[in-house]
């Protein structure tokens, strides 16, 4: 397979190059993939928590259920939301279908399941340690959820990685949503299935390897941040 | 609770490059073309879009999805214009009120590629149907799209009028893939089976290996593409003035000479044959 040597040869190459389109596209990807993030964070961190400490009926079935929903397959999202979007569907009338913002609720779907079961799980782990304390203060539960969430910020960062991860690594979803038009909503996985569908190997293994290097820049940078808050917390 | 940490303030910045890392689109005229993906694989919109993009300033997003699929989305008004190669389906698309009117824009062919060992011995045939009977008699691997797809359905309408039902063999010699063009020739390639493509997919494909040519020319392998503008009495968001501008253009006398003019390693993919006044 000569593929792989001219693929890693073709993605430096296009890294090295800067190419407008390749920038372009790997834009939309952050853009789509991260606002994703923050508004499954946004609904996954309170939502995880406070599954997390309050005790109701029903709650392991709600736990099984927010773990199982992490297994949503994205082609299922997508179809989902193409279906509420369309100018068929109920929500037609917001007009956009084939946009990045379709995009970004098909992601935000797809990963708030994820952002919440995964949060849940740290949060009552830590909850564990302060419950008592939370009890003897007779601190309210919003206000114990603020704490925990914000004593868990270094382990909830992960979680939200492994959300970013999820979202910028799917194609099923974004393609049905999007379309893939070019310039307006093609992204670092489905450019991948185009070429790869054009018979492209070479390049489609080669935007992988981009798409990976990016991952891999986002972890960093995170990581980085993460260490220097730590330094600056304890300092 | 905030502190002006370094943490809160990489969020900030998290947020603010995912909000503006990409300027929002300035609102330019734009229509949604329902297409397939043969003619969007192929290259031609990449070359024909920016001339008349350059004459009437309207931007033309393409979705390129199997005909099946690109049908069904402008039923549910989810484009401006259509153009597929099923001409019966879309016949039936305007006979119920879908669409306005069909017009004829351009064909290619399609061709039957295999190993070159070639198991069934159709290599140099003309008649398909004569060729299918030969693969179907030999049990030799064929991958199939297997989805709702114009080439599909022009596969689908050879092997019947082969007298032959290919159905019967599915997942023995005869693989249905579910997926686009490119896909089922990169399973061909990958399996050493016979596929039936559109020559546009099959010119600008890049991974050839281990298929070639084997039946071409008969003319129970022509391949008409029609254009058709969303009724908008279905859909009333159908961007009419625009979506009848670009059929205008394309049936008319630019637009046939720019799908003329466009060509990939000194072959023509795609023969214009629109009527004039039609």
């Amino acid at each position: 397979m000569q593929d792989f040597g001219e693929s890693f040869r073709l993605a430096f190459a296009l890294v090295l190059s800067a190419d407008g389109d390749l920038i372009e596209i790997i834009g939309l990807s952050l853009r789509v993939s991260l606002s994703a993030m923050l508004i499954s964070c946004a609904i996954g961190l309170p939502l995880g928590a406070s599954v997390a400490i309050s005790r109701f009926p029903g709650r392991s079935a709600v736990m099984v259920l927010l773990n199982a929903l992490m297994g949503l397959p994205p082609v299922v999202v997508g179809l989902l939301v193409y279906l509420m979007l369309s100018n068929a569907g109920p929500f037609g009338w917001l007009q956009i279908l084939y946009s990045p913002a379709a995009m970004i609720i098909a992601q935000s779907i797809l990963i708030t399941p994820i952002i919440a079961a995964l949060s849940r799980q740290v949060i009552e782990d830590l909850h564990n340690e302060y419950a008592e304390q939370f009890r003897s203060l007779c601190v309210p539960s919003h206000v114990a959820i603020g704490a925990l969430l914000w004593d868990a910020r270094y382990s909830l960062l992960t979680v939200a990685l492994a959300g970013f991860g999820r979202a910028v690594a799917e194609v099923g979803a974004v393609i049905i949503v999007g379309g893939n038009i070019n310039h307006l909503t093609r992204v670092m996985t489905t450019a991948i299935a185009l070429e790869t569908s054009k018979g492209d190997l070479a390049l489609a293994l080669a935007l992988g390897l981009v798409l990976m290097i990016i991952a891999l820049c986002v972890n960093g940078a995170v990581m980085t941040l993460r260490s220097t808050a730590v330094k600056y917390a304890y300092a | 609770m905030f502190e002006r940490t370094p943490l809160t303030i990489g969020l900030a910045a998290l947020m603010f490059l995912a909000t503006h890392a990409m300027p929002v689109q300035a609102g330019e005229t734009s229509i949604i073309l329902q297409s397939t993906t043969s003619t969007a694989n192929s290259g031609l919109y990449d070359y024909i879009l920016p001339i008349f993009k350059k004459k009437t300033g309207i931007q033309v997003h393409v979705v390129a999805v199997g005909t099946g699929q690109a049908i069904k989305n402008a039923k549910n008004g989810d484009g401006d214009v259509l153009l597929v190669h099923a001409k019966s389906a879309e016949e039936k698309f305007v006979a119920e009120g879908f669409g306005v009117k069909r017009f004829d824009v351009m064909y290619n062919d399609f061709i039957i590629v295999g190993p070159p060992i070639d198991p069934a011995k159709i290599g140099g045939m003309r008649d398909a149907l004569a060729a299918f009977g030969k693969i179907a008699e030999a049990k030799a691997v064929f991958a199939s799209r297997g989805d709702n797809s114009g080439t599909y359905k022009k596969e689908m309408s050879l092997w019947k009028a082969a007298g032959l039902d290919p159905a019967k063999a599915s997942g023995k010699w005869y693989r249905e893939t579910g997926s686009g063009m490119g896909a089922t020739l990169n399973v061909g390639v990958g399996m050493g089976a016979y596929v039936m493509t559109d020559r546009g997919t099959w010119i600008s494909f890049k991974n050839k290996a281990g298929l070639k040519i084997l039946v071409e020319g008969g003319d129970k392998l022509f391949n008409q593409y029609g254009v058709i503008l969303v009724n908008p009495k279905m859909h009333a968001k159908v961007k009419t003035h625009e979506g009848q501008a670009f059929i205008d253009w394309i049936i008319g006398e630019e637009g046939q000479k720019a799908i003329a003019g466009y060509k990939l390693g000194g072959q023509q993919l795609f023969f214009p044959n629109a009527q004039p006044g039609s």
